[in-house]
């Protein structure tokens, strides 16, 4: 293992041994514009997010809910393209020497070309994919390429899913494993699930590979509470509401609150 | 047992075991689905096994559908037909007017074995969440449907008729607000009630087993077809057409004649303004293999692989996407598909409506123009077949205003 993914697993290690989670701060790259967005995700980690992880905006984001579907249709409308999402990843990792990770759905890699895109997001820095309709059993191609350019391949799983997915799923992932703790799609909710440690616990059984946890954390304290049984917590929804809502210096605000809330703070 | 009305595929039938047409299908699912798909796919396969699920569903379809839907031949409308006889296939006379019925009951009926206690649906035209709501009146399933808000404004006839049966009837206001929007909404329901709710799936898309399981309860539209056009002329067809959206009623009428070369098989899709102009919903006729709704097949995409925005003048064409297994049928050359515009549509639409005295659903309308252009290249000799999908009374609106029939004149 070398490359952005040894940096992604060193991050994550770094964290554990400070007795800490990560933070990883998700933002659709040209939201709202394509400079503003390379200027917001900076601003997550110079904020305290350990971790980015840049949508590729879609326009059929069938696991997202309304505040992601609308900073991607205003991405899209702006004219986004995978270009710009790569000058996004190359920049924000330049400029904070941090993982940078894309969330993407598959048909615009696939279009792309798997072995472009692959190409490509290593050379502009990226420490690899989270992507989120590709089950393991239609994943070979790509992570054929992720491992050639020592990318990581980050699968989601969820709390429905059965022991033995659990574990081949895991075993097929690189860098770490991404529980979806709440049942639906991305958005907040006013409480942290049960399933979340649940499904976190029945990963640790068939895996070595850090687990992150995501969906639904929007505030300090439920970061918190996310970071007392995950190693990272993943935050996306709250993020993007901040920022289109109340802009650049209100996220700055609330990343340093969750920043906190990883390291156990919730003051 | 006799099966009547309900004709599973043969075993060794596409798709293989990973859910592939060839190079088409799949499941492109989020893994917290996966389980949900699993267990669709298991239960189906015991359920087509289980002779009590079979004797019911073929009941249901017998006294309550209506099956065997009848053969009509229709000449007046023939003679613009190249003269050839042209034979429809009459799905618009089932219970709720479309073949959607079909496929609805069968699930409905599978959505109670997995003891769900809540159906979802998507609809474009209506005709899909009308047969859902039915079959959700009927076996007492909770049933809400998506429905794109411009589609709730074209067809608000059938958004009568589904809250009537009790169904929650839910606007989608995302992206195009037509039928992509609204299985992208039903998708997101599906994802946060896995646990208490099936996916009623209304077309030959989607992730396996939707392709193959929708398909094998509507392939008794083909079968049907095939006997009765055998019994009334001694011959099979030298076409059968269909209209193409997701594809559902087009590989059930295909399906029992794909072992028979002499048939060709045609899918008319909507081709809106027409190809070129950009406006419409002509997925193989002018797309590319992508991802869209959990399977691989042809979408309207662009360079980046972003969905395209359909466009139909027939909110059950209105989608920008195709079921695998027409796409592998277009690959391999056993079928082939043509555009039909609106206007050619519309054209047969009514032609079919003062020759015949039957009024087609518009979707419908898109197939009996292409057998006008078929039969125009057959000639007098040829025998076509027709699926007639759907009725045209949701759609009466829509040809009020493009043929201007309303007003005191």
């Amino acid at each position: 293992m070398s490359g952005q993914l040894r940096l992604l697993t060193d991050t994550l290690a770094s964290a554990k041994r400070a007795g800490r989670a990560a933070l990883i701060a998700y933002l659709p790259a040209g939201f709202p514009t394509v400079d503003d967005g390379i200027a917001a995700l900076r601003t997550t980690l110079d904020a305290g997010a350990d971790i980015v992880e840049v949508g590729l905006p879609h326009s059929d984001p069938v696991l997202d809910g309304p505040v992601i579907q609308t900073a991607d249709d205003i991405a899209l409308r702006g004219g986004v393209r995978i270009a710009d999402v790569l000058r996004t990843v190359r920049e924000v990792h330049a400029a904070t020497g941090k993982p940078v990770l894309v969330m993407s759905y598959w048909n615009p890699v696939a279009r792309y070309g798997i072995e472009r895109f692959a190409r490509e997001l290593a050379a502009a820095g990226g420490a690899g994919c989270v992507l989120p309709d590709l089950p393991v059993a239609e994943s070979a191609s790509w992570r054929r390429h992720a491992t050639e350019h020592e990318l990581a391949t980050v699968f989601v799983v969820a709390p429905s899913s059965t022991d033995a997915s659990l574990a081949e799923t895991a075993a097929a992932g690189t860098g770490f494993v991404y529980a979806s703790a709440l049942m639906g799609v991305t958005g907040t909710r006013e409480s942290v699930d049960e399933a979340a440690a649940v499904l976190v616990r029945r990963l640790r059984t068939v895996t070595e590979l850090p687990v992150c946890a995501g969906m639904g954390v929007a505030d300090a304290g439920q970061a918190a509470e996310v970071a007392g049984f995950a190693d990272g917590v993943i935050v996306g929804s709250a993020l993007v509401e901040k920022l289109l809502d109340e802009g650049t210096t209100a996220l700055e605000r609330l990343t340093a609150r969750l920043a906190a809330g990883v390291r156990g703070r919730t003051a | 047992m006799k099966h009547d009305f309900f004709f599973p595929a043969a075993p060794g039938t596409l798709p293989d075991g990973d859910g592939y047409f060839g190079a088409f299908g799949g499941q492109f699912v989020p893994q917290a689905l996966v389980a949900a798909i699993d267990q669709v796919a298991a239960e189906y396969e015991r359920a087509k096994a289980d002779p009590a699920f079979i004797a019911r569903l073929e009941d249901l379809l017998a006294h309550y559908v209506g099956r065997p839907s009848a053969l009509t031949e229709v000449p007046r409308f023939a003679a613009h037909a190249g003269g050839a006889r042209v034979f429809l296939k009459r799905e618009d006379l089932n219970h709720t007017g479309s073949h959607k019925v079909n496929n609805a009951l069968g699930q409905a009926l599978l959505a109670e074995r997995m003891g769900k206690t809540r159906v979802i649906a998507e609809t474009g035209a209506g005709s899909h969440g009308v047969a859902t709501a039915t079959a959700c009146a009927l076996t007492g399933l909770a049933c809400t449907v998506y429905m794109g808000q411009t589609d709730i404004g074209r067809q608000a006839v059938n958004v009568a008729r589904m809250r009537l049966l009790g169904a929650e009837v839910v606007p989608v206001t995302s992206g195009s607000r037509t039928l992509k929007d609204a299985i992208n909404e039903t998708f997101r329901d599906w994802v946060a009630h896995v646990e208490d709710t099936h996916y009623l799936f209304g077309t030959v898309a989607g992730p396996h087993p939707f392709p193959a399981m929708i398909r094998d309860f509507q392939r008794v539209i083909g079968v049907e077809a095939r006997r009765q056009l055998l019994a009334r002329t001694g011959r099979l067809p030298d076409a059968a057409i269909a209209c193409v959206g997701g594809g559902s009623n087009a590989i059930g009428l295909f399906h029992a004649f794909l072992d028979d070369p002499g048939v060709r098989l045609i899918g008319c899709e909507a081709a809106g303004h027409g190809v070129r102009s950009g406006q419409h919903a002509a997925s193989l006729v002018a797309g590319e293999p992508g991802v869209l709704h959990g399977s691989r097949s042809y979408v309207l995409q662009d360079d980046e692989g972003q969905i395209s925005e359909a466009w139909s003048i027939s909110a059950g064409l209105d989608y920008p996407g195709v079921g695998p297994e027409h796409a592998h049928l277009h690959e391999s050359g056993r079928a082939e598909y043509r555009p039909v515009t609106d206007d050619e549509a519309m054209h047969a639409f009514r032609l079919l409506a003062s020759t015949e005295g039957i009024v087609p659903a518009i979707e419908s309308a898109h197939a009996l123009a292409g057998a006008l252009e078929v039969g125009a290249e057959l000639g007098p000799d040829a025998v076509i077949l027709v699926n007639l999908s759907g009725r045209g009374d949701k759609d009466l609106d829509t040809a009020a205003v493009h043929f201007g029939l309303e007003g005191a004149r």
